[in-house]
Parts: structure tokens; sequence; C-alpha cells
């Protein structure tokens, strides 16, 4: 089997959790996460493929987050935070000296749990930060036009770019924070619940955005929604208690879970 | 500073205890009596500073009586012989100095709050903050001391020869490097009104919300790059409101100016020259003042001080104001 092959979304199977056919765009060897003495994260290994989703579930405190946050590195600004073992992405460890965090949130985006557009900027301002930031220099109208219609959100904002951010609805400074996110052609994106503040229409643009960015991205998303863990994701990984339970095709997830406790979770029994 | 009253005001009647009786009307003539003191103590604030201007208005009509308001504004001559009286020197020293604090204290405030709040490691943060807070504590007459004893001849000796060799072009730097003058009193202002610039810029700036700065992060920023994308722009009304602050304490500072600034009736552009403010002018010359239009004139050197920190004050709120709201409102 060829590597391209791999990286199509419907050679599901081929690709669950430590399949070693193509190199995975992000493989997590080992990880641990401690704050101070209370260690979130313990030993995870998983490994996604590149233009898939990966959904991660588990009930509140069990670790989902902070395993996200840990795949580009935003514990390094916590002051008690540890964290050992491997992030790959492209075959490259994240966590080695010589990787720049800074580099790296370029290639591994995020979007956060609740909408945080810069309050103080336009709606046009918020897409190009990202690329002011970086230095980025290049028609920024072109780049901006091109990110919102990614996310969905041009036709709603095109007549007014130079309005704040904040005069939007949640949902749309959500997706203005997904066009964010992508302006700077990020490999990976990173969701971390970005729905749970949002109504269920918003919920529902938000669902179907991701379904159209997996063709170009590679996407990890962190939900406590089962419902949107099962209609948004390829493969879905369950954490309890700050450990990788099972991780599998969402379909097996969800229909014949092979461990008692992601059972127990799937089916309502706890969580 | 008001809408913080006005809600200790408005989260009042609420904890006030319910008596336990049926009796309605009791309950309401509790929150009514409850709710007239407050409006006593409220208006109290209000009626003793009325009363202040009141009283120095009229201490100070037998100096209006000889002498028109804009002539004493803008004259320069100071003779309770001759009965000359003109606040201009007093006025122009009371400003320049004030203003030196401001532009010195300001910059370095602003870096020891981010630094404080961004920067320093979290066990360190408040072994630099607490001294900075004791500045505060130190009496304005022992700055003075400070003044005298090492500020001046620092500034005779090194500070203003230097300032003179290298910026002498400027206007501001010209003339005999004396010690005493704009500038010792200016840089003595500066170190006093630090503590409540850096206290309320740093309060002002850990209210950022972390999920800003992980927005910056997110795309890419450094940490400094997070800090001007997230902190500066949540914290600009803040820290403007924090230098306005200290602004007003620096034109009302009596004691530690009056030491140092010279105490000469003269105005001058140049930094180096001795000068004279209004709360010193006040302070040197009330216990010899006998006649009523000497006393007049320096109740109206108060009357115009409290002017100028007045419209300083609702210049401040107006900018702050305009500042919060943010310029990304309609932009195109």
């Amino acid at each position: 089997m060829n590597a391209l092959a791999s990286s199509a979304p419907d050679s599901a199977p081929a690709v669950a959790a430590g399949a070693a056919i193509a190199t995975p765009k992000v493989e997590v060897q080992k990880l641990n996460v401690w704050f101070a003495k209370n260690h979130a994260v313990k030993d995870t290994s998983l490994a996604v493929q590149v233009h898939t989703v990966l959904a991660v579930i588990g009930p509140s405190g069990c670790g989902k987050s902070t395993f996200l946050r840990a795949l580009n590195r935003m514990h390094d600004l916590v002051p008690v935070a540890r964290v050992t073992g491997k992030v790959l992405v492209d075959g490259q460890d994240l966590y080695t000296r010589e990787v720049d965090p800074v580099l790296l949130r370029r290639r591994v985006g995020m979007v956060f749990q609740r909408p945080n557009p810069f309050p103080t900027m336009s709606i046009e301002e918020n897409v190009a930060a990202g690329l002011v930031l970086n230095g980025i220099s290049g028609n920024h109208a072109e780049v901006v036009e091109r990110s919102l219609r990614k996310a969905a959100l041009w036709d709603e904002v095109k007549d007014r770019l130079g309005h704040a951010a904040t005069s939007l609805s949640g949902g749309q400074q959500q997706r203005l924070c997904i066009a964010r996110a992508l302006a700077i052609e990020p490999e990976v994106l990173l969701m971390d619940e970005p729905a749970s503040a949002l109504d269920p229409i918003a919920t529902a643009k938000i669902e179907e955005l991701i379904h159209e960015l997996k063709e170009h991205y590679t996407i990890i998303i962190v939900t406590h929604s089962m419902q949107q863990a099962a209609r948004v994701s390829d493969h879905t990984a369950f954490f309890y208690m700050g450990e990788l339970v099972e991780m599998g095709a969402t379909e097996q997830i969800f229909t014949n879970p092979k461990e008692r406790r992601t059972e127990d979770y799937v089916t309502g029994k706890f969580g | 500073m008001a809408e913080s009253r006005a809600n200790v005001l408005d989260g009042a009647p609420p904890m006030v205890e319910r008596p336990q009786s049926t009796d309605t009307a009791g309950e309401g003539a509790g929150d009514r009596l409850y709710y007239g003191v407050l409006w006593v103590l409220g208006f109290f604030v209000l009626v003793v500073a009325g009363l202040i201007v009141l009283n120095l208005a009229l201490v100070s009509r037998p100096l209006f009586a000889v002498e028109g308001v804009w002539d004493f504004v803008k004259g320069d001559d100071w003779d309770p012989v001759t009965q000359k009286f003109g606040a201009l020197p007093f006025i122009y020293g009371t400003l320049v100095t004030s203003l030196v604090a401001v532009v010195v204290a300001v910059p370095v405030a602003i870096g020891l709050a981010l630094f404080i709040t961004q920067f320093a490691p979290h066990k360190l943060a408040p072994f630099l903050s607490t001294p900075v807070e004791w500045l505060a504590a130190i009496p304005s007459v022992v700055y003075g001391l400070w003044g005298l004893a090492v500020l001046v001849p620092w500034l005779r000796t090194s500070v203003e020869p230097f300032l003179g060799r290298a910026f002498g072009f400027l206007p501001f730097f010209k003339g005999p490097p004396i010690g005493f003058g704009y500038l010792a009193a200016g840089l003595c202002l500066a170190v006093m009104i630090l503590p409540t610039v850096v206290s309320v810029s740093a309060e002002v700036m850990k209210t950022t919300p972390e999920a800003q700065r992980e927005a910056a992060l997110a795309l890419g920023a450094t940490t400094w790059e997070s800090v001007t994308w997230s902190v500066m722009p949540h914290s600009r009304a803040g820290i403007l409101g924090a230098s306005l602050l200290g602004l007003g304490r620096a034109l009302g500072e009596t004691m530690a100016v009056t030491m140092l600034i010279g105490n000469s009736r003269n105005i001058s552009i140049s930094l180096f020259a001795p000068g004279y403010s209004l709360p010193a002018v006040i302070a040197n010359e009330f216990a010899e003042a006998t006649d009523n239009i000497h006393i007049g004139a320096l109740a109206a050197c108060g009357l115009i001080l409290f002017v100028i920190t007045f419209l300083l004050n609702a210049a401040a709120r107006w900018l702050v104001t305009a500042v919060q709201k943010g310029p990304a409102r309609v932009v195109t």
C-alpha cells in the first residue's frame, strides 16, 4: 500500500492507532503531563493520520484538554507543568531543544473552548493577526477572504470587515477564530471543545466546517459531546482519569468498544 | 473609581438584614433609613469639597477686588509690598515639574508592572512589587531630604553637565547646572508617583483574560508579542488612568517640591533653572502673610491648583472612556 492511499480519509481501517503503514501526521509516544504533583496525562501513545479527524472524548477532568494542549506546547507557559515523552509531527519531536515553540505553533494551530478574538481589533485585523505576528507580507486582503471563506464566515461579514470582532455573535466569533487559525496555513488544527459555548445551530455550522476542513488539515478535536464525536470524527480516543483507555475507528468505539470502561461511558452509564 | 462606588451603593440594599417579622412597613422603614444614611454619607464628601472651594473663593475675594482673575493668572509679578500679584511662575513650575515626573515615571512604571505581572518568575514577583509599594509609605519630607542630600548634588555634578553636553542643543537642557530646579523636583516627584502608577497598572494587567494571551501564542506569538497583543490593548485605559492618578499626585505635592525646586519666581524653558510651584508658595508665605490681599493671593493659588486638578480629572475621565471603547468600532 502506498503512502497516498493511506492518506485518504476512507482508508480508515488501515490507520487505526499505532498502524505503521504510513508515517502518521501526529504521533504521540508515552506522553506524560504533570501539574505540580497531579499526574494529568499518563503514558499516552497514539497516532493520527494525515487529513483525518481524531475526536478525544472523556468525562470532565480526564485530561483530554491537557493532552491537546501538550500537542502545541501550551504547557510551556505554566510554571508548574512538566511534560515527558514525545510528540512527533511529521516524524519530528516537538519537545526537543531545537524546536522553537513559536514556529511550532504556526504549524499546529489551535481553536479554544471560548471564542477569543482580539477585542480591540476589527474582523479583518483579527484574521490577519497571525500574518502580522509572523511577519508574513503579501496580499493580506486575499488571505483574509480565503480564510473567512474556508471558515464559512465570508458571506456573513464581507460587508463589515472593519467592524469590531466583538460585534459578532458567539458562533460567528468562533468561526472567526477558526479563520484566524487557518490564515497562517497550519498543517494540524487542534480544537478544544470548540462548540461548547455555542447554541445548536452554531454548533452544526462548526461541525459541518470540520468536515470540509479535513480535506486539507489534520484535526484533533476535544469534545464532551459523544454525538459530536460520532458526527465529525474518523477516529475516537477515550480518556479516563488521565489514561488513554481505548482508541479506534469512531464507529467501532461507539458500537463495539473493546474496553468495559469505554462501553460504560458511551452508553451513558457514567460521565 | 466612581463606578465602583456606585456598585457599592447598588449592592448595598440587599445586604440589609431582613427582619424576621412580617411587618412590611417596618422593613420599608429600615430600608429607607439605611438608604438615607448612605445618601448623607455620599453627599458628605461633596459637601466638604464644595465648602473648601467656597472658603477659598471667599478668602481670595480681597485679591480679586484689586486684581482681575486673568491678570492674576498671567501676571509674573509677585510683590506683597507693592501688592502686585501674578501666579504664572507658580502655575508654570507646577505643570512643568509634574510633567517631568510623569514623563520619567510612566515608562519605568509600565516596564516594572509588565515585568512583575508577565515575566518575573511567580515566586519573585512579590519581592519586586512590595518594595515598590513601600515607596508610597515614605513621608514626602524624607523624599525632600533625600533630594537635598543625594539628588541635587548628583544632578549638579554629573547629570546636568552631561545632559548639557549631549543634548545642549535642546532648549530644555541649557544653562548652568545648579542642581536645584525643575529637574530635581520633577525627578523626585517621579520616584514619589512611581508606586501609584506601578500598582494601578499592574492590577489592570493582571485582569487580562488568559484566553487573550493564549490566542496570540497559538498564532505563533513570542512571549513578548503575546504581551503587546493582549496585555497592552487590554490595559491601555488602565495605564492611562494610572498615569493621570500619578499626575494628580505630582501636582499637589508640596514638601519635596518646596525643598528642591529652588523657590525662585522665574519662568524658564530650561529644566536646569530654579522655579517655584503653587503649593510651594502657599507653604512658604502663608505664615508671614498678614494683610488680606496677600492671604487672598495665596488662597487664589490654592483655587487655581484646585481648578487644574479638577480639569485634569475631567480630562482623564474622558480620555479613559475614549480609550476603553477602542478604535475598532467602525473603521471602514
